[in-house]
């Protein structure tokens, strides 16, 4: 955690280790690849402005003491100083924003914040968002969900392999938004025997199920086969996920995230950016509207989609089969044979007008999810519109991360 | 003989598969080591599955793999922590010199000294503990005695790898050396005096494991500052396992002392016999064991006086705790220290030259750690509303080496004559019927999530597993 020239209001999730288990062994500070840890005669402290939460010190710990957690306004950090009096932790403290994701599991917290990085802070969910449930299944117990359904998204031709896979809770309570994430962990061990990373997943379907009032969600799933790069790698949790067979089960941790939801107001806008797998939480959101269509609500649904050739779309054909009048769809393909390359910031610029329209509307919530590499390209393509029209999207965008109506999750 | 699969069986960063000398070695020792470990290793237990912490790499996220496993199946692995790049020696008269990685001709006998006195005392330990297992008091503080019996199986196997590597055919026979040595045993001790003691029940458990484990870190601290890069590497990678010993202890004893001061304040009592009567520890018992294991272990840190260790320190083989962390020259030919002695029946101070009294410099620090674990106890006792607090007695106090060797010296540090020394021994060290009661105690709790009686339950589980999990399946 960095505290330096940040906001005050800004929740933290800061580490402490509880002076009344700590035996004082050392481990932690030894561990520690920042040396964020130090001591005196009576305790041992995390520093919150050296610590990034990396989690190297968890394991070591003999006694449990290091793993805790405790969500804070930057403002009321809790200084090193201030820790070497203790002789117990402080009790929980509500805060409003994040009070939820107390005690999530470190690797799960270092995902998210990676994944919402690009923000460029913390976003609290939109004002009228529903209350979502964290972490509810926890690593040490997991939930367990039955695959009711397999089935490959992309054309027999293409060369990605993209799989939507439903997963039927049965009587386990495992409630979940549009937006939220939910871990796996796929079983076994690695080759050196360590048990593997949890991974994160996008819930594709909307809150009340895959097929409405049945306890199930929807899982968008890419087979990898190779990295960022292209270099061969086989991805452990996504081909786990892939080859599971119709009535396999699978453990499931979560839910996650209280921040990338969706707004539940008449009259608020989606404006929507994605590409490949990204799109799995656009779709829950657009069906969850979608069911609501007989309340006429209004609101403007706008959704950029891109990938590289239409086969490789997730959901292309469901997709066009939407009422126009309900969704403004633009789609960008890069690998069409004899077209020029599209990306989602070439049709942003395209629909320039449209989206200027939309994002001036105290009604417009952004949502961005997709590769890391997307990022730059489209923040440049908001840039550009934006000035055309006369306004700063530099400016605008502190404000709408303030309303919780930007949210970019990136991988 | 069945080939080893190495990368499996013997998790490694020592490049063991690619080292035919090594293999050759470990080839005949190892099924000699599981042969020591079902004759000598925890009592009727090889059959259950245990939870239990094994480290299959040296990475924080490799290091604490946890898995229900049978003990003689635990993977006992070889790890040394990762080299640092052109490490230097940073004490003595090689002071500045790149580190050793390999043993220099004049200093093989005391390394070998060295190596093997700390490797006897990990088998030891096991052997000293291994009925413990028939007197349990949850399956939790089975799972962690059998953790705690495991690694120092693992601490011998290092041991063991640093004489196989790096000494030929004496580091070979010392390593059989250290299968056939037993704790306790008349003919064939263990090296020292305090590993040859019997650790009768849990409460001494707890105690052997706080104070005399603790010894254990400092020593091991020592070592990983030594100019023999690859014993400071392999003891720097055993810190980390010995810290989970300490624990147990730490929280052992406090929790024997948490259950104990709830029945006081239920009974609204802190007479003995009525807390006896009630089957828990009365503190004034937890206070004599305390002395005892607080005095037989800070002999373990050898004559206050040494040449051994002033030729140790000079030659670079052995540092001081934290060395790395003092500010001075780190050859200490000028450099003082106070020692006790003994004048005109009274204790006193006295300056020597800091070098032969490094041994008394590492018992210090290892004091001053050792009385912060106390004061933590204190804390529960002091939470619980009661007036008692438990002390460490003084350094001079039922000593058997050095100096301070067999002089009467009260808990509090008065000189005494033997006559008083007899009339109170009694209340100072335990008696034979504190043992026997708290041997009355000691019966096999092995319920899930059930302790027995005159221990609270621990705060957390073991890697965020519940209390009521279970640890140990007796299949």
């Amino acid at each position: 955690m960095n505290a330096a020239g940040r906001d005050p209001g800004e929740v933290l999730r800061q580490h402490l280790i509880d002076p009344e288990i700590c035996i004082r062994c050392n481990t932690c500070e030894e561990t520690c690849p920042l040396d964020a840890i130090t001591h005196d005669a009576r305790n041992y402290v995390v520093d919150p402005e050296i610590c990034k939460a990396c989690g190297a010190c968890i394991t070591p710990c003999p006694t449990g003491a290091i793993d805790n957690w405790r969500q804070v306004l930057r403002v009321n950090v809790y200084t090193t100083a201030e820790q070497l009096t203790w002789d117990t932790l402080p009790a929980p403290i509500e805060v409003a924003a994040a009070a939820d994701d107390d005690d999530l599991p470190p690797e799960v917290a270092r995902i998210t914040a990676q994944a919402s990085e690009g923000q460029g802070g913390h976003v609290p969910p939109p004002w009228s968002a529903a209350h979502p449930f964290v972490n509810l299944y926890p690593l040490s117990r997991p939930a367990v969900a039955t695959v009711s359904g397999n089935f490959r998204l992309t054309g027999d031709d293409a060369s990605s392999d993209i799989r939507h896979i439903v997963l039927d809770f049965g009587a386990t309570t495992f409630p979940v938004l549009e937006g939220q994430t939910i871990g796996i962990v796929p079983p076994g061990t690695d080759a050196q025997g360590r048990p593997h990373h949890i991974r994160l997943y996008s819930v594709a379907s909307p809150r009340d199920g895959e097929r409405p009032r049945y306890n199930n969600v929807a899982l968008t799933v890419k087979r990898v086969t190779e990295d960022h790069s292209g270099m061969p790698v086989r991805g452990v949790a996504s081909n786990f996920l892939c080859d599971l067979k119709r009535g396999a089960t699978v453990n499931v941790v979560g839910p996650f995230g209280s921040s990338f939801l969706m707004p539940n107001h008449p009259g608020a806008s989606l404006l929507m950016i994605c590409t490949g797998t990204g799109a799995a939480p656009m779709r829950a959101m657009t069906e969850h509207r979608r069911r609501q269509i007989a309340q006429r609500e209004g609101g403007k649904l706008m959704l950029f989609f891109g990938a590289r050739v239409p086969e490789e779309l997730p959901y292309h054909g469901p997709l066009m089969k939407l009422p126009r009048d309900f969704i403004d769809i633009n789609l960008a393909f890069s690998r069409v044979p004899g077209q020029a390359k599209q990306y989602v910031q070439d049709r942003i610029r395209a629909r320039g007008d449209d989206v200027v329209r939309l994002l001036a509307s105290d009604q417009c919530h952004v949502y961005v999810c997709g590769l890391k590499s997307m990022e730059e390209g489209v923040a440049q393509a908001f840039r550009d519109v934006c000035r055309r029209h006369g306004n700063d999207w530099d400016a605008m965008l502190p404000r709408l991360r303030e309303q919780g109506r930007f949210h970019l999750e990136t991988y | 003989m069945e080939a080893i699969n190495y990368s499996e069986k013997i998790p490694n960063n020592v490049n063991l598969a690619g080292d035919r000398t090594l293999q050759r070695a470990l080839e005949p020792w190892q099924p000699n080591n599981l042969k020591w470990w079902s004759e000598m290793g925890p009592d009727s237990a090889q059959a259950f599955d245990v939870y239990l912490r094994t480290a299959v790499s040296v990475d924080p996220s490799g290091w604490a793999h946890f898995d229900h496993v049978k003990m003689p199946d635990y993977r006992w692995g070889v790890f040394l922590t990762p080299a640092a790049e052109e490490r230097r020696i940073h004490f003595g008269e090689h002071l500045g010199e790149p580190a050793w990685q390999d043993v220099p001709g004049e200093h093989r006998a005391n390394l070998r000294r060295i190596i093997v006195t700390q490797g006897d005392t990990e088998p030891a330990s096991v052997e000293q503990q291994r009925h413990l297992g028939l007197t349990c008091p949850s399956q939790y503080d089975l799972r962690n005695l059998f953790q705690v019996n495991v690694e120092e199986g693992r601490h011998l196997w290092a041991m063991v790898y640093l004489l196989h590597r790096y000494f030929g055919r004496d580091g070979r026979e010392e390593a059989e050396a250290l299968l056939e040595r037993r704790s306790g045993d008349a003919d064939h001790p263990r090296i020292l005096g305090a590993f040859n003691e019997k650790t009768p029940d849990w409460l001494a458990f707890f105690m052997f494991t706080y104070f005399t484990d603790r010894d254990g870190k400092y020593q091991l601290c020592a070592l990983a500052e030594s100019s023999f890069d690859p014993l400071a590497r392999t003891t720097r990678f055993m810190l980390t396992e010995e810290a989970h010993h300490m624990f147990v202890g730490e929280s052992g004893v406090s929790r024997i002392i948490a259950r104990t001061c709830e029945v006081m304040n239920e009974l609204k009592t802190d007479d003995p016999a009525r807390l006896r009567a009630a089957g828990v520890i009365d503190l004034p018992t937890i206070q004599r064991y305390l002395n005892f294991h607080f005095s037989v272990t800070i002999d373990l840190f050898g004559a206050d006086q040494s040449s051994n260790a002033a030729t140790f320190y000079a030659a670079g083989l052995k540092g001081r705790f934290e060395e790395g962390k003092r500010n001075d020259d780190h050859r200490l030919h000028d450099a003082t220290y106070k020692v006790l002695e003994v004048r005109d029946g009274q204790l006193g101070e006295r300056d020597v030259p800091m070098l032969n009294a490094l041994n008394e410099v590492l018992r210090d620090d290892y004091i001053r750690d050792s009385i912060g674990g106390v004061s933590r106890w204190n804390k529960v006792i002091e939470k619980a509303g009661i007036p008692f607090r438990l002390t460490v007695p003084h350094k001079a106090f039922n000593r058997r080496i050095g100096t301070l060797a067999n002089m009467r010296v009260t808990p509090d540090g008065r000189v005494v004559d033997d006559a008083e020394w007899q009339a109170h021994e009694r209340e100072w060290l335990p008696s034979a019927e504190d043992r026997a009661f708290v041997a009355s105690l000691m019966g096999r709790v092995t319920a899930r999530g059930k302790f027995a009686n005159w221990i609270a339950p621990p705060a957390v589980g073991v890697n965020k597993q519940p209390v009521d999990f279970e640890y140990v399946r007796f299949n």
